[in-house]
């Protein structure tokens, strides 16, 4: 078997998420390549999304940015921003891939400020359209790696909503009921969110990790399955589309 | 007065002094590296137009060089990223660190809505983003900025319950209110003399930010007959009504990508990046590039030096499939 590295295998692992026919909104980077791996193998019929308008491209490169000419190439249409957002603000949108330099146990995310909001240490690029796609889009997914500055007790600024503070307080918020956080896909593990608390839970750990790892390098307490299956390794096919199709000039994925 | 007539073709000089003034409420089209009006930022930097308030969703390159330049006091931003080039732009990260900007957080919707209600001519629209986040717990501006401009909404943001619910329901949202910016400065591949526009590929929030603006500058890298706009004119994307100013500037919006004409300048922007870290090497950067120069034909000339014909469109994909893609 093909040696992979751990953004192989997360991307991977995501790729695996996206049902044939569903509809994602992503940006560039990592999950901008799990969809497309996503649509070269289990999904041709996947429909790609990009929130400063382009819909259903082929993607034959990367794009670097979620504007590029390159997000609408072959694409059924090339709209505007508010095309995009009113389309997940209606439903019709099934997954997203979000970041952030801080989670939390519910899966809140801050892409805005490290520090006070008023006078922070970090200041960093804000919300863009990801607040949006996570109060809209059904299942919101993450790729991250596992590390205890990032996976934190308390953000200092909730920029995107996840199951917020547990159990109804998303539904209570006044977010569209049933949309919300799905799976964490780290390089160690890959974690849901328990039905009642909402708590972030461990459900698979990636080859080579163990529980307590993953909970060494988690900033609070992390639930998990009794009994903690092996997140299944990339296969050939998936790593060979990757590095020749998806990503060859090996921008994500790293050399 | 906003009417139709064939006298809006002008220089880039004459219509950045003419409708960007000190303090003037300003926003610029396009989306991180993707169309933006260079050559108006770069003029608005040249004539040293200073306190502008910005509203933007992810303008990217443009706004980053307007921080950087110290043209900007205050801001209403969704994204401050440029892609692969910087996570978080840095003029924007600087000028907040050291807090020689203002800085008012929204979402891309959120954004996209204001410029819509603006262009709608109505005070506000609502929507369910940000409820639960600190999008709606912090503000930014300080409450007496608010009070003291005039053209500002009385508030970032105002939560209320629909009145239109049933039975005692609540159901929350999120009003946010309508921008009108004194100019909106686009750039578009097509437009005629009367200033009816067309763009081409992805629209952002152009068409709003337009709509919602007392004055608009459109710059073009094809000054077409009207006639030709008129052949196809459901492809068209701005009525001559709305539009104050054409400017004719070929790479307009270089050195970002315009769909159809050229890509981004991987090149040059990296360049900027290294430049844009501190005052020190961005002083001298913009005096090389932006003040120096004697118009945007010769700027270009200079950033892109051999590369201009690497970053030309290909008529199939309408982007450089061949371009060198990192610096």
């Amino acid at each position: 078997m093909t040696t992979y590295n751990e953004m192989e295998m997360m991307i991977v692992t995501a790729a695996r998420e996206l049902e044939n026919g569903a509809t994602v909104g992503v940006g560039t980077g990592a999950p901008c390549a799990a969809a497309m791996l996503a649509q070269k193998t289990i999904s041709p019929d996947l429909v790609i999304m990009f929130e400063a308008g382009g819909i259903s491209p082929d993607l034959p490169e990367m794009p670097i940015s979620v504007g590029d000419s390159r997000t609408f190439y072959h694409a059924s249409m090339a709209g505007s921003m508010g095309t995009i957002m009113s389309s997940c603000a209606r439903g019709f949108v099934d997954y997203t891939f979000l970041g952030g330099a801080q989670i939390d146990m519910y899966g809140n995310l801050n892409s805005t400020a490290i520090g006070p909001y008023d006078s922070p240490k970090v200041r960093l690029p804000g919300s863009g359209g990801a607040n949006d796609f996570a109060s809209f889009c059904w299942k919101m997914m993450v790729m991250t790696p596992q590390d205890k500055r990032r996976f934190v007790e308390k953000l200092d600024f909730l920029t995107t909503p996840g199951w917020l503070e547990g159990g109804d307080s998303r539904k209570n918020s006044g977010l569209p009921a049933n949309a919300g956080p799905h799976k964490i896909i780290t390089n160690m593990a890959v974690m849901d969110f328990e039905p009642d608390s909402k708590r972030m839970r461990v459900i698979s750990l990636n080859p080579g990790y163990s529980f307590d790892q993953v909970q060494e390098n988690c900033g609070f307490e992390l639930l998990r399955l009794k009994t903690l299956p092996v997140t299944p390794a990339p296969t050939d096919d998936e790593l060979a589309i990757l590095r020749d199709q998806v990503d060859p000039g090996r921008v994500v994925i790293g050399r | 007065m906003h009417h139709a007539s064939n006298h809006k073709i002008t220089s880039i000089e004459q219509a950045v002094s003419k409708y960007v003034s000190n303090g003037a409420h300003l926003s610029i089209g396009g989306f991180t590296i993707n169309r933006n009006p260079m050559a108006a930022v770069h003029e608005i930097i040249r004539q040293g137009i200073r306190n502008l308030h910005v509203y933007a969703h992810s303008n990217g390159q443009g706004l980053d060089q307007l921080i950087g330049a110290g043209c900007v006091s205050r801001l209403e931003i969704a994204y401050s990223g440029n892609g692969r080039f910087a996570p978080t732009c840095l003029c924007f990260k600087r000028a907040v660190l050291e807090r020689t900007i203002q800085v008012e957080d929204y979402t891309n919707f959120q954004m996209a809505l204001r410029f819509l209600a603006g262009a709608m001519g109505v005070p506000f629209l609502p929507t369910y983003s940000s409820l639960g986040t600190d999008i709606v717990e912090k503000w930014g501006f300080p409450d007496q900025i608010r009070l003291d401009e005039p053209k500002l909404a009385s508030k970032k943001l105002v939560v209320m319950d629909n009145p239109f619910s049933r039975d005692h329901e609540t159901e929350k949202l999120v009003l946010v209110p309508a921008i009108h910016p004194d100019v909106t400065i686009i750039h578009a591949q097509k437009a005629d003399a009367t200033g009816c526009t067309r763009i081409e590929g992805l629209s952002f929030a152009d068409i709003d930010q337009a709509k919602a603006a007392r004055h608009v500058i459109v710059t073009c890298d094809h000054l077409v007959s009207e006639n030709e706009l008129r052949k196809d004119s459901g492809a068209n994307h701005l009525p001559a009504f709305c539009v104050d100013a054409v400017v004719h500037i070929p790479h307009g919006a270089y050195p970002t990508a315009c769909f159809n004409e050229y890509d981004y300048d991987a090149v040059f922007l990296e360049q900027y990046q290294q430049a844009a870290g501190n005052d020190d090497t961005l002083d001298p950067f913009f005096q090389t590039y932006i003040h120096s120069p004697a118009d945007h034909a010769e700027f270009v000339a200079m950033a892109a030096q051999n590369r201009l014909e690497s970053i030309r469109a290909n008529p199939v994909t309408g982007y450089a499939d061949r371009m060198k893609r990192g610096a």
